[in-house]
This record gives structure tokens, C-alpha cells and sequence, in this order.
């Protein structure tokens, strides 16, 4: 079997989204860089990927897919059985819609909280020279505060977001928390003592070990 | 079996994201009015449903749920019949189209299609003044996804492929505010097929 194909930088936090899950999977995969400076992503080739023109892409044989969590969970179908890992759940309804909710609360709550931190202290000055809009970063942090006491609250009755298992929706949220750690604001989730404790969990698996170090926290 | 409940305001668009599918499916359903404007939402009451102070929120029994697209999922597996599989995770190319054009609805299509709902309908409703910039902004931006969807459901009748599923349905709700907004965009021109 062809190893499956991630269109996208490697470095990416929604590439890794789905890197993360090959690698709890043990699938064999290519990563294959789109040079965003270059505009390859608005290109024919990379257009018939992802007709949006963003990253990352996908590509199973004839199967070519796009937005980053569909993606991840395609390859979780795909390969849970025979890696013997379960981490959607699908076979029960309460613990499937459990990651089902974090997984949306990741992408529509979360995550639009704690990203632009990263966005104004990270990428921002090293991609675009632009100085931190340190409004936006207050604003950010502190719907992120009321965000984590409703994680912590959460975490304190469960080890993990969906229940007593850890599943998609805690990895959802590795790589932009991994990004947002190397921000002046780190020290945050140390007035969550639950929330760091998940998060050191997930910072020591394997899989995330191994694409962090791929993920510079400097730019 | 008693009917599940859905707890919001009736009329919100993300609960009708979730009614829609009760009514796909056949379900009996129950819909438990959250009085925003006397700050139920945010009553211990509310957050024990929702912890965010959100709407919807569903029960079936002693399962609580949250975000309506995790709802919608959750009605859509447990009354799935042959007839009616919304879904499709019983096939692993057609599940992942399924999601990944409810993922564009969820990033893309609702952030270029709600502040237009938003500014038109519930700004004027609180007394305040539409920001004409902002819908203009946005609707250039639905004009470019729009040129997507028209390639892709040139090819396809739906937008996983040749069947319905909960990425058409999720469109729902917004788009149907939109087609009864007083802006002139050409939806028709598209087939209207949303």
C-alpha cells in the first residue's frame, strides 16, 4: 500500500492536526510541502486538491481530501481497527457524540480564542514583520481564561475531554497549544492546575513528541 | 420512549440546524424555549446543560449534548435506517465527503454567510444600524465560496455526491435567511440548489 499523502508545510498547526493521528495510528505517510510564499497553494495543481486553495490537502490513491479535521478522521476510520486504537468512539453513541462535542468546542470556542495569541506573538511578527497587536492578545486572553474555567471544571471530573479515555477532540487541540506554549503567555494554564495536567498528558505522548520537535517554537 | 428535547430559542438558526435532522428523521422531539433576554442562558440551570451559556442544548435521557453540529450527528446515527443515512459511516470515502463539506459549511460558508443574517436581521431588532461595509465585505466573500459550490455541484447533485446528507442540511438554516433578505444577491444564478 502507497503511504497516504499530507499536502501542506510540515510545520503547520492544521497539517499537524492530521499527523498527529497517522502517527497514533502507525500509518505510513508522505508529507509534501506547499510553498505558501510562492502562492503554490493558489495553484491549478494544488486547486484541484483543495478547491478553496488552502492547506493542508490529502491523498489516498484516488481518495483526495481537504479541511483538516475531515481529513484526520478519515484516517482514524481508516486505520483504527488494525492499529487497535479507538479514538472516535463510532461503536457507541454517548462516548462518539462525547467527542463529538469536544471536538466542535475545540474548533468553535477554543481554538478562536488561544489562536490569535499565537497568530500576534508567533507568526505575525515572523511571517508578515509585523508588530504584536497586544489589543488582540488581551481581548483573546481573556475570553481564553473563561474558556479554560469551563476545561478545568470539565477536567477535574474526567482525565480527558470526551470522558475517561483520551480521543480526537483532546488531539485537536495539540498543535496550536504547543504553539501557543512558546508565546510570553504559557504561564496562563498554571492557574489551571487540571487543564496543565491534560495538557503535559498529551505533550508526553509519543506522537506528539515527535512532530513537536518538528514544530519550532522560533521562527 | 419520550421524546428528546431541544433546549433554545425556536427560531435560532443553529437550533434549526438540529430540528432539521429530527425531522429527517422521523423523531419525536420536544423544543424548551432558553429566554436570553432574561439571561436564562446563563442561569446554573442552562450551564448545566451547556457550560458555555450556550443554545442548542439536547437531552435524551440522561445523555446532555452541546454544539449543534455534534447533536445533529448524535440524532442522525441513533435513527439511521436504511432509508435514512445521513451520515454514511458505514462507507469510508463517502463519510469523509460528507464531513469534510460540513467542515466548509462550518469554517467557511457560515463565517461569509452570518454576519450578513446577523446585520440585517438582529441588529435591526435590537434598534441598531446594519453595517453595510461588513455585509458588502461578506457577501464578495460568499460570491468567491459560491464559485466553488457551483463547480462542485455542477458535477454532483449534492455535496458529498449523488446523495443527501448532513453537509447539505447543515446549509440550511442560514441559507433559508438569506434567501428571504432584501439583498440582492444572485443565489438563483447558482440553481439555488442549497
Amino acid at each position: 500500500m502507497a503511504p497516504v499523502k499530507v499536502f501542506g508545510p510540515a510545520m503547520s498547526a492544521h497539517a499537524a492536526r492530521i499527523l498527529v493521528c497517522l502517527e497514533e495510528v502507525g500509518a505510513e505517510y508522505e508529507v509534501v510541502n506547499v510553498d505558501m510564499q510562492a502562492k503554490e497553494h493558489k495553484s491549478p495543481e494544488h486547486l484541484a486538491r483543495n478547491p478553496f486553495g488552502q492547506i493542508p490537502a490529502f491523498q489516498d490513491g484516488d481518495i483526495v481530501l481537504f479541511e483538516s479535521r475531515a481529513i484526520a478522521k478519515y484516517v482514524l476510520r481508516k486505520y483504527s481497527k488494525s492499529a487497535g486504537v479507538d479514538l472516535l468512539r463510532e461503536g457507541d453513541l454517548k462516548e462518539a457524540a462525547m467527542v463529538d462535542v469536544w471536538t466542535e468546542v475545540e474548533a468553535h470556542t477554543y481554538n478562536p480564542a488561544l489562536s490569535p495569541v499565537v497568530y500576534e506573538c508567533l507568526i505575525y511578527p515572523a511571517m508578515r514583520g509585523v508588530p504584536t497587536n497586544q489589543k488582540v492578545v488581551e481581548e483573546s486572553l481573556e475570553k481564553l481564561k473563561k474558556v479554560l474555567d469551563v476545561y478545568e471544571a470539565r477536567l477535574s471530573k474526567h482525565d480527558y475531554l470526551a470522558g475517561d479515555f483520551l480521543s480526537f477532540a483532546d488531539l485537536n487541540h495539540f498543535p496550536y497549544t504547543h504553539y501557543f506554549m512558546g508565546t510570553p503567555h504559557a504561564s496562563l494554564f498554571d492557574a489551571y492546575p487540571h487543564v496543565k495536567a491534560w495538557w503535559e498528558r498529551l505533550a508526553a505522548r509519543p506522537s506528539v513528541k515527535k512532530l513537536s520537535a518538528g514544530m519550532p517554537l522560533k521562527f | 420512549m419520550a421524546p428528546v428535547k431541544v433546549f433554545g430559542p425556536a427560531m435560532s438558526t443553529n437550533m434549526a440546524r438540529v430540528l432539521v435532522c429530527l425531522e429527517e428523521v422521523g423523531a419525536e422531539y420536544e423544543v424548551v424555549d432558553v429566554d436570553f433576554d432574561a439571561g436564562e442562558h446563563k442561569r446554573p440551570e442552562h450551564l448545566a446543560r451547556n457550560p458555555f451559556g450556550q443554545t442548542p442544548a439536547f437531552q435524551d435521557g440522561e445523555l446532555m449534548l452541546f454544539e449543534s453540529r455534534a447533536i445533529s450527528r448524535y440524532v442522525l446515527r441513533k435513527y439511521k435506517t436504511e432509508g435514512v443515512n445521513l451520515l454514511r459511516e458505514d462507507n469510508l470515502q463517502e463519510s469523509a465527503l460528507v464531513d469534510v463539506w460540513l467542515d466548509v459549511e462550518a469554517h467557511q460558508y457560515n463565517p461569509a454567510i452570518s454576519p450578513v443574517i446577523y446585520q440585517h436581521y438582529l441588529i435591526p431588532m435590537r434598534g441598531g444600524t446594519p453595517d453595510q461595509k461588513l455585509i458588502s465585505e461578506s457577501i464578495e466573500k460568499m460570491k468567491k465560496l459560491l464559485d466553488v459550490y457551483e463547480a462542485r455541484l455542477s458535477n454532483f447533485k449534492y455535496l458529498a455526491g449523488d446523495f443527501v446528507s448532513l453537509a447539505d442540511l447543515s446549509h440550511f438554516p442560514y441559507t433559508y435567511r438569506m434567501r428571504h433578505c432584501l439583498i440582492p444577491i444572485q443565489v438563483s444564478r447558482r440553481g439555488g440548489r442549497a
